[in-house]
């Protein structure tokens, strides 16, 4: 008789926060939660990563902001956000109604004193699990780029982040670098306490008929499944580098690609571009993972980070 | 809005690169006049926004003008394929806000709507002005006249010339034609497009600027007052 097995464990932990599941929607493609509330129960997610939050409220760049690639997209939204009071008093409160569990406040600045304002709110919400700190949109002049794509000035801002806030802190780096494991370690050496990646690839398109750019600001973050086997490489050159858990995302689109960013050495994964054109699409992926892990005779996804051979 | 699986049931060209498709749904559901869809092709990663032209039971018509690649991909699918279409988005027009004898304005592709809207308003004895770029774009002029409203056609023109100053104006067409037209307008509810990305307001690729702030043009909008507008 075969025994029946035991139903696989979805479960990962990340620097001490628990999750069921490793699906997390990424920022800047699930708002706040609410347009997806209206759609299947959001409790169902690991966790939620809300839209990056800036001190200020931003309105962020000029429409065109959108432009389709092959098998992806390229975003100039410029961080559009209503500003740190504003999401402490009217969004966290909202999305603690639609979903009960932690969330994890991804945080944009300008500035190192910016960062450090926005840690220190979200560190004392209750709601709030992790701290990702995104030192990478390239959307914006002068803005978070200089931090990502600079060892030192990402450890500064690792640095002073991990001195105002006591919850732990993800820092989501920017793949538009050469080296992308020189930066994670930098902000290892410099507290942080788990790495996201990736942010988006700067890109552009042009209208070949009006021969101009099809985005207002010229070029973007190109993201979506386009951008998968490159994410998945910088995921495991960052786990061969750094002693840290890691959130990986890029492209990911369906279980079997949850599984291999694990593989690579993600503990947990995020999913971006592709709730906008299957607003669903983190649903089929919980329910399809069970299934998926026996096929492939996986019990607990904890093993099999970082297995690749 | 959900996501649903239609059938095609005709896919035609009824004018210069204007081509109408009909899809039946798995079942019926309301729609406002002035909401949309969001279609998926196959190969391409974005799905395609297209305005509501009638709802009748099941059967939605959509009328599109083939631009770039995916609207030209849309006139090769056939009766019988299936459809893959996010429905229905965005607000739609405000019916109760319209006036007896309003103006209607379409330009080009903005014309589908308006049939949308005519038909729910046609006891309002709305007066409809069309605009084409030229003869072999006309479309929609009888089904207009069926439906037993007023009805002008502009060809080559300004079409928001044909519109009585401070008429009460609902349009749909390009900026420049929306711009004319809330010039003349003493109130109004235009539709606007952007390049967008989700359609149904997550994304914060489609925001436009307003008298206080800003409003997702697919799920704010696509059709936006008068007395909104930062214009
Ligand atoms: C709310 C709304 C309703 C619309 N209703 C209609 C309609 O009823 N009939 C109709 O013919 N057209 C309509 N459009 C415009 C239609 O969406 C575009 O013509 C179409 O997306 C072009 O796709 P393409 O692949 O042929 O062109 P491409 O230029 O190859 O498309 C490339 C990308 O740009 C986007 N894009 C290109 N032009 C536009 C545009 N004008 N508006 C928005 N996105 C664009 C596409 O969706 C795609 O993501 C509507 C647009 C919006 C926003
Ligand atoms: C429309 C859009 C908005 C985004 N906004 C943010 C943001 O505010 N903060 C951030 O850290 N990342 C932002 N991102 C990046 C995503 O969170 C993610 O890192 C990236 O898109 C790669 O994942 P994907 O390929 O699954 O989209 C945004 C991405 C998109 C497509
Ligand atoms: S297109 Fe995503 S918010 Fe409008």
């Amino acid at each position: 008789m075969v025994e029946s097995r035991k139903t696989p464990d979805m479960s990962v932990d990340l620097a001490g926060m628990h999750l069921d599941n490793p699906v997390i929607p990424a920022s800047g493609t699930f708002g706040f939660g609410r347009e997806y509330a209206d759609l299947y129960d959001l409790n169902i997610l690991g966790s939620i990563s809300f839209k990056g939050t800036t001190r200020d409220p931003r309105y962020g760049n000029e429409l065109p902001r959108i432009a389709e690639c092959t098998a992806g997209m390229i975003n100039s939204v410029g961080l559009q956000n209503p500003g740190l009071e504003a999401v402490l008093a009217e969004e966290l409160p909202a999305l603690a109604k639609i979903y009960s569990k932690k969330v994890i406040a991804n945080i944009s600045g300008f500035s190192v004193d910016e960062y450090v304002a926005c840690a220190e709110a979200f560190d004392q919400a209750d709601q709030v699990g992790i701290l990702e700190i995104n030192v990478s949109c390239p959307n914006v002049h002068g803005g978070g780029i200089a931090f990502g794509q600079d060892p030192k000035e990402a450890a500064r801002v690792t640095a002073a982040v991990r001195k105002a806030a006591k919850k732990p802190i993800f820092i989501k780096l920017s793949p538009n670098v050469t080296d992308i494991a020189e930066i994670a370690k930098a902000c290892e050496a410099a507290g942080a306490d788990g790495i996201s990646l990736v942010n988006t690839f700067l890109g552009a398109r042009i209208d070949i008929k009006r021969r101009a750019f099809v985005i207002a600001n010229k070029k973007g973050g190109f993201s979506g499944p386009a951008i998968f086997p490159i994410a998945v490489r910088m995921v495991n050159d960052v786990y061969n580098a750094v002693d840290l858990p890691i959130m990986g995302m890029g492209g990911i689109a369906s279980a079997e690609d949850v599984i291999e960013m694990i593989m690579a050495g993600a503990d947990a994964i995020q999913i971006g571009a592709a709730n906008l054109v299957d607003p669903w699409v983190c649903k089929k992926i919980i329910e399809r993972l069970p299934s998926l892990m026996e096929e492939l005779g996986i019990s607990s996804l904890k093993e099999i980070k970082g297995c690749a051979k | 809005m959900k996501q649903q699986i239609a059938e095609i049931i005709e896919n035609k060209n009824i004018a210069r690169s204007i081509w109408q498709m009909r899809i039946r749904f798995p079942e019926a559901f309301d729609v406002k006049a002035g909401q949309f869809v969001q279609i998926s092709l196959p190969g391409r990663f974005l799905r395609r926004p297209i305005s509501i032209c009638d709802m009748d039971g099941d059967v939605m018509t959509l009328v599109y003008k083939v631009v770039g690649g995916g609207t030209d991909q849309m006139t090769r699918l056939a009766e019988g394929e299936q459809l893959d279409v996010l429905a229905p988005l965005g607000n739609g027009y405000d019916l109760d806000q319209i006036p007896e004898g309003a103006a209607l304005v379409g330009g080009g592709v903005g014309v589908p709507p308006m049939y949308c809207l005519a038909k729910a308003i046609a006891d309002k004895k709305p007066v409809v002005y069309l605009g084409f770029a030229s003869e072999e774009e006309v479309f929609f002029k009888e089904a207009f006249e069926a439906l037993g409203v007023e009805t002008h056609l502009n060809i080559g023109g300004y079409v928001t010339d044909d519109v009585p100053d401070g008429a009460y104006i609902c349009a749909c067409g390009p900026e420049v034609m929306l711009r004319a037209a809330n010039a003349k307008a003493a109130d109004g509810q235009y539709s606007f497009e952007a390049r967008m990305a989700c359609g149904f307001g997550a994304c914060m690729g489609c925001s436009m600027h307003v008298k206080d702030g800003y409003k997702r043009v697919c799920k704010d909008g696509p059709v936006i007052g008068k007395e909104e507008l930062a214009w």
